[in-house]
């Protein structure tokens, strides 16, 4: 459970951090002096809070958006599976070679519809940030994903992905276990199940690491996350040649939810509750959910074969060129 | 994409189109200018002089001779880097073939501004190179089987994979779809264009949508990846032939490798993400030498039939 004195916050939540401490201060202060009353004070101060929040994710520039979308508190994939699904079971392996911590899995329900959820899973403290390899899946991460997805479309259950994903590992081990050939994989079966695939953005979008699980009928994302070619650090470094372009980098990418909509390239933005999803995880995960359920519904009046071939007009209509 | 910057030494060449022989138009095919000709600019990309020096073993060739080796250095087997219009003489039977789609181009749907915005860029490549994009698309035969080929340019933002690539190459899985011939790419790339951020991701999806609809209709697919072919390629259609082959000792990759090295901060093995190595793990059928690839793309197309 996250309280004022376990959050963390970033630069430009100061402000708010401000505020929580002087609700803290006020509170001790309350225990101290019976004699006033401190109740009204701490509740205007509580609204004050929650207007900063609203305040903050109103106005906010493309990087500090990627910001958000890391922040140490946020629900990763796991979490919002337990606030907003009962039964979960997790899956593991990809069966030829080994579990992959930063990829996770399994059947859950949603008000008693069973579905497949699919996502990539970053770690909460050190330890686990190791274990869960900072959400940067190896080859059997995404190939447990298409084990998973495949096991889906075989009774009939929908395919829910959560995209949370700073890459797919660089690695040594990655190559030799084709990483390339992994995500090219899933991105090409992903188009053929016959079961309706929503992917949702929950953090971090970045390339290929995320497309690999990101094929769906529907892909939305939450208010305060991206989704980019390559995140705007690497993007800075290669064609501004420095690492400290990546704010305008950021902003040329077009990376955030808005603009993504704007494009044509997602269906839908889901809100967060004010200030960021890290806020509430139960609100976070309510609105999810009836997100979720309300694009399901909407697919399931389509047959299969309709749903796939609307899914592969979906992405070939993305693009822009000019025709001499 | 430095070397897309310096795209210097033009000379005059012979015109390479010649109309199909039984005059027969395909609806979906747009009859390019008569007066279409191509420079040497657009014709490869590495060796540009009368002479030029194996960056492998040093050895100083003219270019002509060179050309007749298949741009094949003839002491260390080094293959040049070379564009579509090299590989086309060299697959298709006495160099014809019909350009496709050569009327599409790219735009700055974005308006993307690094240190240049990417409309100067276009223009640049425009000014300097007869390049059109990062992809040309022909159709012709291969030792007298029907084949489209689509062939990318290095020259051309590094090969890079946008919105125009993911067009033509699904224009090309149409035309094969409706003429019944295989496909083949040739990959050379050092992945997605990042001007068309999330535009250039999704042709990964684009094209791979389309693999599933040239398999469905059981027509071959072959990809070849030479130097260099990472990222986006590797995470879609270029990992995903029927058969996967290489040229020799090309870097084939997801990640590049300087990418790795500074992520798990040791050195890099020996070999790493060279062909052999792609082979040697299970990722290729097999490796081919540019002079004997027209064979062997032959070869493939007939064991294929029906
Ligand atoms: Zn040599």
């Amino acid at each position: 459970m996250l309280t004022t004195q376990n959050r963390q916050f970033l630069e430009f939540e100061k402000n708010i951090k401000e505020i929580l401490d002087q609700i803290e201060e006020t509170k001790n202060l309350a225990v101290k002096n019976k004699t006033i009353d401190y109740t009204p004070t701490i509740k205007q101060l509580a609204l004050t809070a929650v207007e900063k929040r609203r305040e903050l994710t109103s106005n906010l520039t493309p990087w500090q958006r990627v910001q958000l979308s890391r922040h140490p508190d946020r629900p990763y994939a796991l979490k919002l599976i337990e606030k907003m699904s009962t039964n979960f079971v997790e899956l593991h392996g990809d069966r030829n070679y080994k579990d992959d911590k930063a990829m996770i899995g399994g059947f859950a329900q949603l008000d008693g519809e069973t579905m497949m959820f699919i996502g990539q899973q970053k770690g909460t403290n050190t330890k686990s940030r190791q274990l869960r390899n900072f959400g940067m899946a190896n080859p059997e991460g995404y190939r447990k994903a298409l084990r998973l997805m495949k096991l889906a479309d075989k009774f009939n259950k929908p395919i829910i992905t959560l995209v949370d994903t700073p890459g797919a590992f660089p690695g040594i081990e990655a190559e030799e276990r084709g990483q390339g050939e992994a995500i090219a994989r899933n991105i090409y079966e992903m188009f053929k199940f016959s079961v309706p695939i929503i992917v949702v953005v929950i953090g971090e979008g970045a390339s290929g690491g995320a497309l690999g699980i990101g094929v769906g009928d529907r892909v939305l994302m939450l208010e305060n996350t991206w989704y980019s070619v390559i995140s705007p650090e690497s993007c800075s470094s290669i064609l501004w040649r420095s690492w400290d372009k990546k704010a305008t980098a950021a902003e040329q990418l077009k990376l955030t939810a808005t603009d993504m909509l704007k494009n044509g390239l997602i269906e839908e933005i889901v809100p967060e509750p004010f200030g960021g999803s890290h806020w509430d995880y139960d609100e976070t995960a309510q609105i999810l959910k009836k997100y979720i359920k309300k694009n399901l519904t909407e697919l399931q009046t389509l047959d299969s074969k309709t749903r796939i071939d609307k899914r592969i007009e979906r992405y070939n209509k993305l693009g822009h060129w000019i025709e001499r | 994409m430095s070397q897309a910057e310096s795209t210097e030494n033009k000379k005059n060449t012979i015109p390479l189109y010649t109309p199909k022989p039984d005059g027969n138009t395909p609806l979906w095919y747009q009859r390019p200018r008569k007066n279409i000709v191509t420079p040497t600019s657009e014709k490869r990309d590495t060796p540009q002089g009368l002479w030029d020096k194996c960056p492998q073993c040093n050895l100083i060739k003219l270019t002509k001779d060179l050309e007749a080796n298949y741009f094949i250095c003839p002491k260390c087997q080094h293959h040049y880097r070379i564009g579509s219009h090299d590989y086309f003489n060299i697959l298709f039977d006495n160099k014809q073939y019909e350009p496709l789609f050569d009327n599409i181009f790219s735009k700055d749907f974005l308006g993307f501004t690094d240190l240049k915005s990417y409309q100067q860029r276009l223009d640049d490549i425009y000014t300097h190179t007869d390049l059109k994009d990062s992809m040309r698309v022909g159709y012709g035969k291969v030792l007298g089987e029907e084949i489209v080929i689509a062939c990318m340019d290095f020259d051309f933002i590094g090969g890079s994979l946008g919105s125009v690539m993911g067009e033509k190459f699904a224009r090309a899985v149409d035309v094969c779809i409706s003429k019944r011939v295989p496909y083949m790419i040739i990959c050379k790339s050092g992945g997605a264009r990042m001007m068309e951020s999330a535009f250039s991701l999704m042709q990964l999806a684009k094209t791979s949508s389309k693999l599933v609809q040239l398999s469905e209709a059981k027509l071959p697919y072959i990809s070849l990846l030479t130097d260099p072919s990472f990222g986006g390629i590797s995470a879609s259609f270029g990992m995903l032939g029927d058969i996967n082959i290489a040229e020799p000792d090309a870097l084939i990759g997801f990640a590049g490798p300087r990418v790795i090295k500074e992520t798990i901060k040791r050195e890099l093995p020996e070999g790493f993400q060279r062909s052999e190595f792609l082979l040697e793990h299970g990722f290729l059928d097999f490796i081919v030498s540019r002079d004997k690839l027209q064979a062997k793309i032959h070869q493939m197309m007939v064991l294929f039939k029906n």
